[in-house]
């Protein structure tokens, strides 16, 4: 298994197959105009977002919507929107790296996400010709504002629960809304809300409903725990007007646009959540270089070392993962037009198609920004605590990014459902490789030659990676059928593997690709990331793997699948000690995270 | 109104300086470098101008291909096109040479460029490239307004300000409150690859100038302090600690 080689592979194909290094992007690789158009996001962020985090956060009347405007000026609102339609019509790895950088700027990115992301790309991809060029163009410069309006009081995860209605007016020219949104970002300023009602009371629908509609009207602000300067509040439809020809796509077909418009959400929110990352490393290094204890500045400490390089490494491996799959979703785009597919299904397709891949990125990006902003709150110390410093603001702001766009546990459930019925469907083969581990298990271990580079260790560890998650989510599948969804604990278990997987794979690759274009000086601290990170990725998969098989099997079947655990997450010992004493002595001498 | 914009690389503000082991180059490794943040204001000045009467602005870089990301940045920003001279920027004088050799005959109403570069911060460069041409040179400058062909410009001096008036062709550089640099639009930046950047070879100038060493600033000492009353301490500190007395 595991051995054949393609040049790109489908979604969810990495659990049975290899990645080629040559056929991976790598943000090593960004063209000359991605790094301006990324340096021009850090001069906006720097001349018009972060010195007004204060004021952005306490709400100022009008700031967050100026600030909109600006970026909407420097052509910030239009990246992902077609040149036809007044935008620029850039490729999702370009529209991914403006949203990282973005990320960096609170609740103002926040506000941006929201509006060019579930906001606009609604329109986008499921407005008529009409409504396209109706909204789109002002959507674009942020003439007009916009916001998503799902969620419900009684209905979050289970979104397609709402309640909100839709009634036809008796002259056949409106819809009726009636009903309550909740938790609506951008609700304070926007002009435009898409809005998903159930038509009749069961044809769930998107709609586009303009601000000045009568019977539409907003709550209080909500007060949070983070994210203060995103405006967030509820929104009424009280017998809302809304005419037939702003219906959002098909009738009965709201379920598409909420979906396909997550997907690619999730993914963005992976990319803010990078960005936020990044400028909190910068902070945490820069703080621990100054900040001197016992004479010496802290950074000297191997404590602080070990969260520095720790802050990097997930860092690292998540942009690896990040832009790994971003031009994974390219390509397939550009595949399905060059099929003939329109430019909106193309990049629907492509999304959906990686739609496990976009679920793993937002669970695994909201968790490292959470990690980094709570030892950036520990770097810092009693100042990490005080609201006038700057991490107390990222740790608040980050906290949500585990809860919208699905929350963890409901994305980490879907990982390992869509990944079955991808298989059931026979899409994806996960049986003939699951059936191979069985007989693998029986035979005897290969111990190898022991010559072990780095490379060829992290390799084989990957690929053995694979092996567990196929061995427990066989087993798990075989013994509950169709009652596997009711055993979330071990289904958590199994997409942990998954994100483990992934994400060790992402930073393998990208590495094995720079060893072919830098030093072995410079490349030593790539090295050290990889290994360190893979090296413990195994003993988390075992962690996981464990939990799942001790709760499922009994008897010889769970001494042989704990054996098998153990082969398949085994490493050689390594000194992550001194790995991550190079690392953090690399963000230490550049004082930032310089990767 | 034809406008020549000189610019130079120059690494980034938060840049850790360090040199090669025998302290005569700068190590550029891993460096980011930007434009010059003194030329970024006189080419911000020269695209309003041109931006209200018309006109064009050509970027002018002395130096190798690889400063050529600060030279889009140009366009981006809007510069009309471009020019680099291609040779390592040796030294002021060589750098000079190269800039009236291409100016020269070129017919450009207006020469600007910042007071200096923050690299070397040598603040030559309009003075000799003004006299080169044999054309007025103003440095320092704080404002330049434009009418016709004649252009007011207040000067910085010390304590005050100097108002200059001069007609063109002439050089002048730039310092804070000429303009205020604006952050390249996504439509600047697309369209910056298109623009021409034409590349020229150098010009033989004699070598008049060498760099023997680079060396750091001495980081600052331990200071101590000393209460207002205790003169005595004061007095022995100078002697035994300082030592200049
Ligand atoms: C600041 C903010 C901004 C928001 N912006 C928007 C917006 O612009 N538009 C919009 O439509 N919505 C928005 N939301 C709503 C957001 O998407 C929801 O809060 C989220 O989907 C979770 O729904 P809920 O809050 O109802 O939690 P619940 O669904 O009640 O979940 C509560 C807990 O139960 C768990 N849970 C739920 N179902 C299951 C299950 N089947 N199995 C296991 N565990 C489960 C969840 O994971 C969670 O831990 C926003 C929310 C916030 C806080």
């Amino acid at each position: 298994m595991i051995d054949t080689k393609q040049k790109s592979l489908k979604g969810g194909e990495f659990i049975i197959r290899e990645s080629d290094p040559t056929s991976v992007f790598i943000p090593e690789e960004y063209t000359e105009e991605h790094k301006m158009m990324a340096s021009m996001a850090d001069d906006f962020l720097d001349a018009e977002v972060l010195p007004y985090l204060d004021r952005i956060d306490s709400m100022e009347e009008g700031l967050m919507k100026s600030i909109m405007d600006k970026a909407g000026e420097l052509g910030l609102l239009g990246i992902s929107v077609p040149e036809e339609y007044g935008g620029f019509g850039k490729d999702f790895i370009t529209a991914m790296l403006m949203t990282e950088k973005m990320g960096a700027g609170h609740s103002f990115a926040v506000a941006m996400s929201a509006h060019t992301g579930i906001g606009t790309l609604p329109i986008l991809y499921f407005g008529t010709a009409e409504q396209k060029s109706k909204y789109l163009p002002k959507l674009a410069t942020g003439e007009l504002k916009a916001s998503y309006c799902l969620t419900e009081p009684g209905s979050g995860s289970d979104a397609l629960a709402a309640k909100t209605k839709a009634i036809l007016s008796s002259d056949g020219k409106h819809y009726i809304l009636n009903g309550q949104k909740m938790w609506i970002t951008n609700a304070g300023f926007a002009d435009l809300f898409i809005v998903f009602a159930q038509i009749d009371g069961d044809k769930f629908t998107g709609f586009i409903v303009e601000k000045n509609t009568a019977g539409l009207s907003l709550g209080e602000e909500e007060h949070k725990m983070g994210i203060k300067g995103s405006s967030t509040r509820q929104v009424f439809f009280a017998d809302c007007n809304v005419p037939v020809e702003n219906v959002l796509g098909d009738i009965g077909k709201g379920h598409l646009i909420a979906f396909n418009i997550l997907n690619i959400g999730r993914a963005k929110l992976a990319g803010a959540a990078l960005g936020g990352a990044k400028r909190a490393i910068g902070l945490s290094v820069s703080y621990a270089n100054e900040r001197q204890q016992f004479k010496l500045p802290i950074s000297k400490f191997g404590a602080i070392k070990h969260k520095l390089a720790e802050q990097a490494i997930k860092t690292f491996t998540l942009e690896s993962a990040l832009y790994r799959a971003s031009d994974q979703i390219d390509e397939m785009e550009k595949e399905l037009l060059a099929k003939g597919l329109n430019p909106a299904d193309s990049l629907l397709g492509a999304a959906e198609e990686f739609a496990v891949e976009c679920a793993i990125l937002k669970v695994f990006g909201s968790e490292v920004l959470d990690y980094v902003v709570d030892e950036g709150v520990q770097i810092y110390g009693g100042y990490g605590f005080s609201s006038d410093y700057p991490m107390d603001r990222a740790y608040r702001d980050s906290r949500i990014n585990r809860i919208f766009e699905g929350t963890n546990e409901i994305n980490r459930m879907l990982i390992v459902d869509m990944l079955l019925k991808r298989a059931m469907k026979g899409s994806l083969d996960l049986m003939t490789p699951a059936q191979n581990i069985q007989k693998e298990l029986m035979g005897i271990p290969d111990f190898g030659n022991g010559e072990e580079t780095p490379f060829s260790e992290c390799l084989t560890a990957v690929s053995n990676m694979k092996k567990a998650i196929l061995m427990v989510a066989g087993a798990a599948v075989q013994k509950y059928m169709m009652t596997l969804a009711k055993e979330q604990e071990i289904i958590m278990n199994i997409s942990d593997m998954i994100i483990e997987t992934y994400t060790s794979e992402s930073i393998l690759l990208r590495v094995q690709k720079l060893s072919t274009t830098k030093g072995s000086d410079e490349l030593t601290v790539y090295i050290d990331m990889m290994h360190t990170f893979i090296y413990e990725s195994a003993d988390r998969v075992n962690h996981a793997g464990k939990s799942a098989i001790c709760s499922m099997a009994d008897g010889d079947e769970l001494r042989m699948m704990l054996l098998g655990l153990k082969r398949f997450t085994k490493m050689h010992p390594y000194n992550t000690k001194d790995s991550r004493r190079r690392i953090a002595n690399v963000l230490i001498d550049k004082n930032t995270y310089p990767f | 109104m034809k406008i020549l914009v000189c610019i130079s690389n120059v690494p980034d503000t938060t840049t850790k300086i360090t040199f090669n082991s025998e302290q005569t180059e700068f190590n550029t490794s891993g460096v980011q470098f930007v434009i010059n943040p003194y030329d970024e204001i006189a080419l911000t000045r020269a695209i309003e101008i041109t931006e209200k009467d018309g006109g064009t602005v050509t970027v002018l870089h002395v130096g190798e291909a690889s400063a050529d990301p600060t030279i889009r940045k140009a366009l981006a920003m809007g510069a009309h096109d471009a020019i680099r001279v291609n040779a390592a920027p040796r030294d002021a004088w060589f750098v000079a040479n190269q800039i009236s050799n291409v100016a020269n005959g070129a017919g450009y109403d207006l020469i600007l460029m910042g007071r200096e570069s923050i690299d070397h911060n040598g603040s030559q460069m309009a003075a000799l490239v003004g006299e080169l041409m044999n054309i007025p040179s103003i440095s320092i400058c704080k404002s330049l307004t434009l009418e016709g062909n004649k252009a007011t410009v207040d000067r910085e001096i010390e304590g005050g300000k100097e108002v200059a008036i001069v007609e063109t062709p002439f050089i002048a550089s730039a310092s804070e409150g000429m303009a205020e640099p604006r952050i390249p639009n996504m439509r600047g930046i697309m369209s910056a690859r298109t623009k021409p950047l034409n590349v020229v070879e150098a010009v033989a100038v004699d070598t008049l100038s060498e760099i023997i060493s680079y060396d750091t600033p001495k980081g600052r000492g331990q200071v101590t302090l000393v209460e207002a009353d205790n003169t005595d301490k004061l007095v022995e500190l100078l002697h035994t600690e300082a030592k200049v007395i």
